[in-house]
């Protein structure tokens, strides 16, 4: 029975539909992203002209990428997002790092309050505070500048990183920590121990931390926008809006504005995916 | 013996620990909401003295002309943008998940693939949608008329009856990532063993996914609502992106996102007012608990979660 023809018919198609279906979904996430990248390169008749084809020796041109590098200043708003980003991921790695670890390790009086205080934060959006945020940035004297956007992406990113690192410094087995103790080693000390152990953990939770910041337009817009503090999705965002008609330039800004988080994302994708369903697979 | 240690006084380095991040998080997020709560009681005057005024922001809100229709559009275009999310993002997710967790190595190449627009700005996507549905381009146009669907296309960013739509679609393109790696870390989850038996019995694919697995991963399913629900009021960015702090067309795509955007930092005409704006954010604020406290109490507590 397992041989007749309907039956492996329906096996292949058992195998084939889904992957089918992957495609033509795949398609349609990639299109849009292809279309900019691809006509970034040509000439502006070709734009126009050929959009779907590749750019070819004759519709070759860099001329967007010139007026970008000449009118934008990209390497302004690259320094600042770096900046920004990086700094802010760090803090809140080693900040939160520390949170969790006491929260994970120690069995202290106020610890479930405490826990639960720090994940509020995971289910309110900050930008509610909005109103209160700039008030305080104008009396810190802090609004454009680099650190007020800073302190608050690292605000903003504690709260899930606390929840998911103390999660994943529950599983430290104790016996080493204990066996430390006994030879003397300060509480510090351990906490500089742990960490090692969950560094697969604290990669992952680095990129989906840094996303996020590298891509916010709300806080830049609010308490940032000045031409010095602007970081690339601000840049972008004000440059694209003033060049609506330079299709060459505009086209380019994007390839140029998604590069490097594609990129990124490129690179880290297995162990980002990874340490989501890390959980799952058994 | 150790009990009686650790109770008398608090130990020094737990306080290390937690003391940076509890002082930035509340210095810098927690006082700032409530600040922000509080200042919807108050109003403003022009000499940027504040004084206590109940709940007249609030009224104001719900009656005045000048914010009243505003305030019930954005909600209502709030409610359209969520529910295009939960009828259209979250079941192909879904769909995907499922085809993705059938397994195979091409299958990861999938992933990384389906997953690659929502690592991007939303800036970012919410350009190259304006480029790619510009009639000017005509690329969406010449997508549509390959497939036989030409006539079909229009303006539908530009219409007040298309454009908030479009944007949810834009939005759920972007996003649809997130819900397929949830579901799909759900279904890889399940042992293989509560599915054997059903296969050698004979089930088909599709009902030993709606029968055994999709029971199985409700709870991801009620994580997954309050997640758009949620995500629902950051939508600022895309909107602003593409049709400005206004909402264009007349209007049609206002968010509550934009709603307060505008209300603190007013428009061509009205002047920005933080009260007002504090009152909106209060608003979002009330709207995002009762959702939240509505997923725990009525669904998190009726739908059994399955060791696995």
């Amino acid at each position: 029975m397992k041989s007749t023809p309907l039956y492996r018919l329906q096996q292949f198609l058992g195998k084939s539909i889904p992957i089918i279906i992957l495609t033509i979904y795949s398609l349609i996430a990639l299109f849009p992203i292809v279309m900019i990248l691809m006509n970034s390169f040509k000439a502006k008749n070709a734009i126009f002209g050929a959009p779907f084809q590749f750019p070819t020796s004759e519709t070759f041109s860099l001329i967007g990428y010139d007026t970008v590098i000449q009118r934008a200043t990209f390497s302004t708003y690259f320094l600042n997002s770096s900046i920004v980003t990086f700094t802010a991921l760090i803090l809140t790695l080693f900040i939160g790092a520390m949170a969790a670890f006491a929260l994970a390790e120690y069995d202290f009086r106020g610890n479930a309050l405490v826990a639960l205080y720090l994940s509020l934060g995971i289910m309110i959006p900050i930008r509610l505070g909005t109103v209160g945020i700039l008030r305080l940035m104008v009396s810190l004297k802090l609004v454009n500048t680099l650190t007020g956007l800073i302190l608050i992406y690292v605000a903003q990113s504690l709260p899930m990183t606390i929840f998911i690192l103390s999660q994943f410094m529950r599983q430290v087995p104790k016996d080493l920590k204990d066996a430390a103790r006994i030879d003397g080693a300060s509480e510090y000390r351990i906490f500089g121990m742990v960490l090692p152990l969950v560094r697969p953990a604290i990669g992952a939770i680095g990129i989906f931390t840094m996303i996020p910041i590298w891509n916010d337009l709300w806080f830049p817009l609010i308490l940032a926008p000045s031409a010095k503090t602007a970081t690339v999705t601000l840049g972008v965002q004000q440059f694209l809006g003033q060049w609506v008609s330079d299709w060459n330039a505009v086209l380019s800004s994007l390839t140029l504005a998604m590069i490097p988080i594609l990129v990124v994302y490129l690179i880290f994708s297995k162990q980002m995916i990874g340490s989501i369903t890390a959980g799952a697979v058994k | 013996m150790q009990q009686s240690k650790r109770h008398s006084s608090f130990p020094i380095h737990i306080a290390v620990f937690l003391a940076p991040a509890v002082l930035l998080y509340s210095l810098f997020m927690v006082i700032p909401l409530v600040n922000s709560l509080r200042l919807s009681f108050f109003e403003i005057s022009s000499q940027n003295q504040l004084s206590f005024s109940g709940l007249q922001n609030y009224i104001k809100l719900f009656t005045d002309s000048n914010f009243a229709p505003f305030f019930w559009r954005a909600l209502k275009n709030n409610f359209v943008f969520f529910a295009v999310h939960m009828l259209v993002q979250n079941p192909i997710g879904l769909l995907l998940a499922a085809l993705l967790a059938a397994g195979g190595r091409i299958r990861n190449f999938f992933r990384t693939v389906l997953f690659m627009p929502t690592v991007l700005s939303v800036v970012i996507i919410g350009f190259v949608w304006q480029l790619i549905l510009n009639p000017l381009w005509g690329v969406a146009e010449g997508m549509l008329t390959a497939v036989g669907l030409g006539e079909w296309f229009g303006p539908w960013l530009g219409k007040p009856e298309t454009a908030l739509v479009t944007v949810a679609l834009i939005s759920v393109w972007q996003f649809v990532g997130i819900p397929m790696i949830l579901f799909y870390a759900a279904l890889i989850g399940i042992p293989d063993e509560l599915t054997e038996a059903a296969h050698v019995d004979g089930a088909s694919a599709w009902d030993i996914f709606w029968r055994i697995k999709f029971p199985l991963i409700l709870p991801t399913v009620g994580i997954v609502s309050v997640l758009t629900f949620v995500g629902n009021f950051n939508a600022f960015d895309l909107i602003y992106t593409m049709k400005g702090a206004n909402a264009g067309p007349d209007f049609a795509t206002d968010i509550m996102g934009t709603l307060f955007y505008r209300t603190f930092f007013g428009q061509q005409l009205q002047l920005g007012n933080p009260t007002m704006g504090a009152t909106v954010a209060a608003m979002m604020f009330l709207i995002i608990l009762t959702g939240v406290l509505l997923y725990m109490f009525l669904w998190a507590r009726r739908v059994q979660t399955y060791e696995m």
